[in-house]
């Protein structure tokens, strides 16, 4: 495996694969504002979303946590950030300056958007001009964060296209890179499996919490088995039958050497190289939403009947195993491992083509899904507004 | 490139599986091509212990689906990975197509 990529540091030492400028909104109000400075000064990115009102306490800290986590993402060279008002703003703009990375806020109250909306676009025009002259530089594999997710699977994930990523991750936990899984229900019937891969009595009781609070999530609202749900109609059609089978089937990308060395909450940033487990959706553009929050800079998403995600900050890296997705969805396949079930390729050779892509992403060339403009950002509520 | 050890390794199997079983003592195995009908005699492949088994399929089972590697009474665990997975809610004959009409979840 190859020891270096090209990335962009940044200044507070973490390394990115993306140069992006984006527009972020506080609120729902501010997307038109965010999406008008997009167009306006070519080369930023809005990134629109529905929250950010009367929410509080733990969920108002998650809001928080991820877009503040979005702005600090190492795939972000800068940031303008608009609200509605200027306080939750500025709490935004602060929250990114820790990096030491260029960032800006408006407010739109007492201006209006036009005003705002000039404004902003001399910010980020200024931002964009100067993120063109950062250059990508030689870094070192283990400053690469990975994260996985994996979606409309079926029996396939669990044959070949997840234990490619097992294999992959195994050579990078290896390799001293830091890695995220996540998908809290989606190990409904293999969470004994995930909680003996814990490194310790600690990492594990925090895991196992993190597992009974979701769990409780689900047996307070559930009204039947989740036949309709969880498996999805998609999961379903591709041959899963029951969540205990896609979950066995979905922990077969923790690989079969890594340790489990942390449990994270939503968006929480990990402190170490090392595969960690976030408790998070399963539902796929919250989980990779969380992951960028929490710093990931590439992601492998494994799909069986073919989930199309991409987000607007995080590489998403799509592979297959199912011979009938890789045939009619090729457009959206990155990595094309169908011939582990034809017995043509092994999973190590597998897991070796999936890297080889991830140095190609992570040195610059766009995934499918970013060539084909996926931007799912998709902010994660633990409960309703005041 | 890694091509090269793969397609001597291929070189040496007959024909592409039809069908995969996870480990031996897995009660399904899963089909991996594409138009499979009752009554054809299948070739699978046991991947932990790399051995291949045959079976007679009793339906037409899509690309994905399970196929029961043995008969299977209601209220039965049904085994893959090694991990129970759920249970028979209906009887199941060995080379059937097991899936939602048969097979439901334990927890939830």
């Amino acid at each position: 495996m190859q020891k270096t990529f090209l990335g962009y540091r940044r200044e507070n030492g973490r390394v990115g694969v993306r140069n992006h400028v984006i527009i972020l909104p506080l609120d729902d109000l501010s997307n038109a504002a965010c999406e008008a400075v997009a167009n306006n000064i070519k080369g930023t990115m809005a990134i629109p979303h529905p929250y950010g009102r009367l929410q509080f306490g733990a969920d108002l800290d998650l809001h928080f946590a991820t877009l503040i986590g979005t702005g600090c993402n190492p795939n972000v060279a800068a940031v303008v950030v608009i609200g509605i008002e200027p306080v939750w703003t500025d709490r935004i703009v602060k929250g990114i300056a820790k990096t030491g990375k260029p960032v800006a806020g408006f407010a739109i109250e007492k201006h209006g958007d036009l005003a705002t909306i000039c404004a902003a676009s001399r910010a980020a025009k200024e931002f964009v001009q100067a993120a063109g002259e950062n250059q990508r530089q030689e870094c070192k594999i283990e400053e690469l964060w990975v994260s996985c997710k994996c979606g409309e699977s079926d029996t396939t994930s669990g044959l070949a296209t997840n234990p490619t990523v097992g294999d992959a991750f195994d050579k990078l936990n290896d390799a001293g890179c830091t890695l995220l899984f996540g998908e809290t229900t989606e190990l409904t019937g293999g969470e004994k499996l995930v909680a003996d891969r814990c490194a310790t009595p600690e990492v594990r009781a925090k895991f196992q919490f993190f597992f009974d609070r979701y769990a409780k999530v689900v047996d307070d609202h559930k009204v039947d088995d989740l036949c309709d749900s969880q498996p999805t109609k998609g999961n379903i059609e591709g041959g899963l039958t029951t969540i205990e089978e896609k979950a066995l089937g979905n922990i077969q990308k923790i690989g079969k050497r890594c340790k489990v060395i942390g449990a994270l909450d939503k968006a929480e940033v990990p402190t170490g190289p090392g595969l960690w487990f976030m408790d998070s959706s399963s539902a796929a553009a919250e989980m990779v939403t969380l992951a960028a929050a929490a710093g990931f800079v590439v992601h492998f998403f494994p799909t069986g009947q073919g989930n199309i995600i991409g987000n607007p900050i995080l590489p998403v890296i799509k592979l297959a195993s199912n011979p009938r997705t890789v045939r009619t969805m090729s457009e959206h396949i990155d990595v094309d491992v169908s011939g582990v079930l034809r017995r043509e390729i092994n999973l190590d050779q597998a897991g070796d083509k999936l890297l080889d892509c991830m140095f190609h992403t992570a040195n610059g060339r766009l995934t499918c899904a970013e060539a084909l403009g996926h931007r799912e950002f998709v902010l994660t509520r633990l409960y309703e507004s005041a | 490139m890694t091509g090269q050890s793969a397609a001597s390794q291929a070189g040496a199997q007959a024909k592409a599986p039809d069908f995969l079983v996870h480990e031996d003592g897995d009660s399904v195995g899963v089909i991996v091509v594409e138009g499979i009908k009752a009554g054809t005699e299948l070739t699978g492949w046991v991947m932990a212990q790399d051995r291949t088994v045959t079976m007679k399929v009793l339906n037409d089972i899509p690309i994905g689906h399970k196929i029961a590697m043995a008969n299977l009474a209601t209220g039965a665990s049904v085994i893959k990975y090694g991990v129970n997975i759920g249970k028979v809610v209906a009887p199941i004959q060995k080379g059937e197509h097991v899936h939602v009409h048969n097979l439901k979840t334990r927890r939830w």
